[in-house]
């Protein structure tokens, strides 16, 4: 009801406003929407803006709010008088709900803009002379050109709501000063303190060490955990592949056991097997006569990095066993044969065909599986917790690569300000990594070697 | 020792040319080196495997105890865990957990595919952008965001929050592999049904869906076995122990007196790796297709 006196209203207004003079159908879109469409008779059209207006000035008192509370982060703190306390401001929630309203305010600018651009285009064809679509075609045409947005908005809301904003978040909280124990809501207020803590992490002696020496540890461990496990995978699948072994499909599926038991498992299983003091591993070279001392194969800094390595070797050779089987297995015999034609040995077969061929396609694979292990919280994590202790680090132990550390200053210390600053640097790295892989993998997408 | 190694190409049509070997004295010294290795790797490999399974049928309860083959061999251990801990409750949350997330994500991630592969639309190249950058950001550094959303949203201590987390968090990195995977399928078949007058829809489910089966058989593995290890958002999220999932509970059970409770954990361990060794040994073949994918298309 409502709804019809003012679009008959706008109507109205528009055709005196049409007949007094030349005014642009864009400038009446701009005061109310919609209402240009009406002039320009795209009343479908024209009802979506109104719709969209009504629901943003609703919207207005809280996309304000949202937006003072994302510059203030809160302004009252939590008072506590005697037994009484009087709740303040959660300066946390604040500034998400300041990134949720600023998303939703974007949106409605976006509608608004379109809302003017419409009507002032549709308006000037009109008075043209130009053949204008027709509001019920304009709906078909809607319709069709709506279904690749509507199937979206479940996924669109998601990544929003739990990817980009706490990402976005995450982003910002290394710019204020949210951290254990004088900045923590809701007893506290946290507010905005520029590059403090990006200075603070390479000004203060013991974050800088600390950053520094499980940075080189972190690289250290990619590093070495990526090249043994992919030069040991490829090593077991040529000695499979040898035309000496008989069975193959046994000893690769017995190979390819540790890739598939669930590694948080395995990961457990080895913290208890190199148990400094009741672990079996100790237990029988006690026995067999070989130490008399037990061996600290977690808790001294060098052998437990070691012991590290040698585990993820376990548990990540079959893995690129696996895909450098995948690739033997899918050269072309053509290939091969025409090699053997021309007299190619069979290591030389192997040295001038297969082995490029399974590098080439295998490379992408390093790279990312190097991103991963600078990030594999669950070895570190499940294996040796970062222990032992390091007394010259602050909240990390001998042992912790940085994704690790950064769990434990959320986790364990709320030091979220300094995990924030230290997630933005462990982004570029990646980032760096993932585009470079991205331009030359698409670069040199074509390969017809391989069937 | 003269080589007398000689190699003779049996050419078949049907097969691929064979090599038979006329064996010499340094060939088999080779060839039994070669399956020394092997049964080295092989010991390397099944050691950590049959030790723990082992550990489960002893009939003591401490680490130090422990071993591979118990003189007295018993069941105890799984009946414990049946009766003295919650792991029944574990196991089917997280089987109900790892079942609704595969669902979910294999809806969102292949509708977002198909969209973003067969259709030109306004913000197409911004979304795509997007996601692509929002997938290398490492997963918990939202997570105390994710924490105060779910908060605010009532789902803290919830599967559903748990799952929702798991669902959205997929999305971008399954989007460009399944969008890779579609741009690799003429366009010509779902045109041509176009023009016979199909909907959108109607496409998607009858050509679309049955073109994409590997790499979403992938997708759907992969978000199945993502629950079962998962230890961070559950941490995170759920906070009531008849709401835990295995991987919180069997960590628990060890983490804090190794000693005591090692050989229920391995009688957990061991329940709980059975079925997922298998699932991925029988699969494995999606899961090497759906990784050599990603690594070369995202």
């Amino acid at each position: 009801m409502f709804m019809s006196v003012v679009s008959s209203a706008i109507k109205m207004g528009g055709v005196v406003l049409k007949k007094a003079s030349g005014i642009k159908a864009g400038i009446l879109s701009a005061f109310i929407w919609g209402s240009g469409q009406f002039l320009n008779r795209h009343y479908t059209k024209g009802i979506f803006f109104l719709i969209a207006q009504i629901v943003f000035v609703m919207c207005l008192p809280s996309i304000y709010e949202g937006i003072r509370g994302f510059v203030t982060l809160g302004e009252k703190a939590t008072i506590i008088e005697g037994s009484k306390v009087i709740h303040g401001d959660n300066s946390i929630i604040l500034m998400l709900l300041g990134i949720v309203w600023l998303f939703i305010g974007i949106v409605f600018l976006c509608i608004y803009i379109a809302n003017i651009r419409d009507a002032a285009i549709y308006y000037r064809q009109r008075k043209e002379g130009k053949d204008v679509l027709e509001d019920k075609e304009w709906f078909n045409r809607f319709k069709e050109r709506s279904f690749p947005y509507i199937m979206l908005i479940p996924s669109v809301v998601l990544i929003l709501l739990f990817v980009a904003v706490p990402i976005i978040f995450g982003f910002l909280i290394a710019f204020t000063n949210y951290s254990a124990p004088d900045h923590l809501p809701p007893k506290n207020l946290v507010s905005w303190v520029g590059f403090k803590n990006f200075l603070d992490m390479f000004r203060l002696p013991m974050w800088n060490d600390t950053f520094w020496g499980v940075l080189t540890w972190t690289v250290i461990w990619a590093i070495i955990s990526t090249l043994t496990s992919y030069f040991g995978g490829l090593g077991v699948a040529c000695l499979v592949n040898s035309r000496r072994v008989k069975f193959k499909k046994f000893w690769r599926t017995i190979y390819i056991l540790p890739w598939a038991i669930p590694g948080m498992i395995s990961l457990l299983v080895f913290r208890n097997m190199f148990n400094g003091q009741f672990g079996p591993i100790n237990t029988y070279l006690r026995k067999i006569g070989a130490i008399t001392q037990n061996i600290p194969w977690l808790s001294d800094p060098l052998l437990a990095k070691i012991v590290i390595i040698v585990v993820n070797f376990w548990l990540g050779f079959p893995y690129f066993m696996a895909m450098s089987t995948g690739v033997m297995t899918n050269i072309s015999p053509e290939l091969l044969e025409a090699a053997r034609i021309d007299g190619a040995t069979p290591r030389q077969e192997f040295r001038y065909i297969t082995l490029p061929l399974v590098l080439y396609a295998t490379a992408p694979l390093l790279i990312m599986s190097f991103a991963g292990n600078f990030n594999n919280f669950n070895v570190i994590y499940f294996l040796t917790d970062g222990n032992p202790i390091n007394p010259n680090y602050k909240f990390a132990g001998s042992t912790d690569i940085l994704i690790t550390w950064i769990y434990k200053l959320t986790r364990d210390n709320r030091q979220f300000h300094m995990a924030s600053v230290m997630s933005i640097l462990v982004f570029i790295v990646i980032a760096t990594i993932s585009t470079w892989n991205f331009l030359r993998t698409k670069a040199f997408k074509e390969e017809d070697m391989l069937q | 020792m003269i080589r007398e190694t000689a190699y003779t190409t049996v050419s078949n049509p049907n097969t691929q040319p064979k090599r038979t070997l006329v064996y010499s004295f340094s060939e088999t010294v080779k060839t039994a080196l070669t399956y020394c290795l092997l049964v080295l790797i092989a010991l390397f490999v099944l050691i950590p495997i049959v030790w723990i399974v082992g550990s489960s049928f002893n009939p003591a309860s401490s680490l130090l105890s422990a071993t591979a083959f118990p003189e007295d061999p018993t069941i105890k251990h799984y009946l414990k865990l049946f009766t003295e801990t919650k792991f029944p409750y574990w196991y089917l949350n997280t089987l109900k957990i790892a079942l609704v997330n595969m669902v979910i994500s294999v809806i969102l991630t292949s509708t977002s595919a198909y969209v973003f592969s067969r259709f030109n639309f306004k913000g197409k190249k911004v979304g795509l952008l997007s996601i692509l950058i929002l997938q290398m950001f490492p997963s918990f550094m939202g997570m105390m965001a994710v924490y105060n959303i779910l908060w605010q949203l009532g789902l803290l201590d919830t599967h559903f929050g748990l799952i929702l987390t798991y669902a959205a968090g997929q999305i971008p990195y399954n989007t460009w592999l399944v969008k890779g995977y579609l741009s690799g399928i003429p366009r010509s078949l779902d045109e041509a049904a176009k023009i016979e007058g199909a909907s959108n829809l109607y496409i998607f489910r009858t050509i679309i869906l049955p073109l994409i089966k590997p790499i979403i058989t992938f997708v759907a593995l992969s978000q199945f076995m993502a629950p079962w290890m998962d230890f961070i958002f559950p941490r995170m999220i759920l906070s009531s122990p008849e709401k835990m999932t295995l991987a919180i509970g069997l960590y628990d059970m060890i983490s804090g007196n190794t000693n005591n409770n090692f050989t229920t954990f391995a009688a957990g361990a061991v329940l709980v790796a059975v079925p997922i060794t298998i699932l991925y040994v029988s699969l494995q073949k999606y899961l090497i297709q759906g990784i050599t994918a990603g690594a070369n298309k995202v």
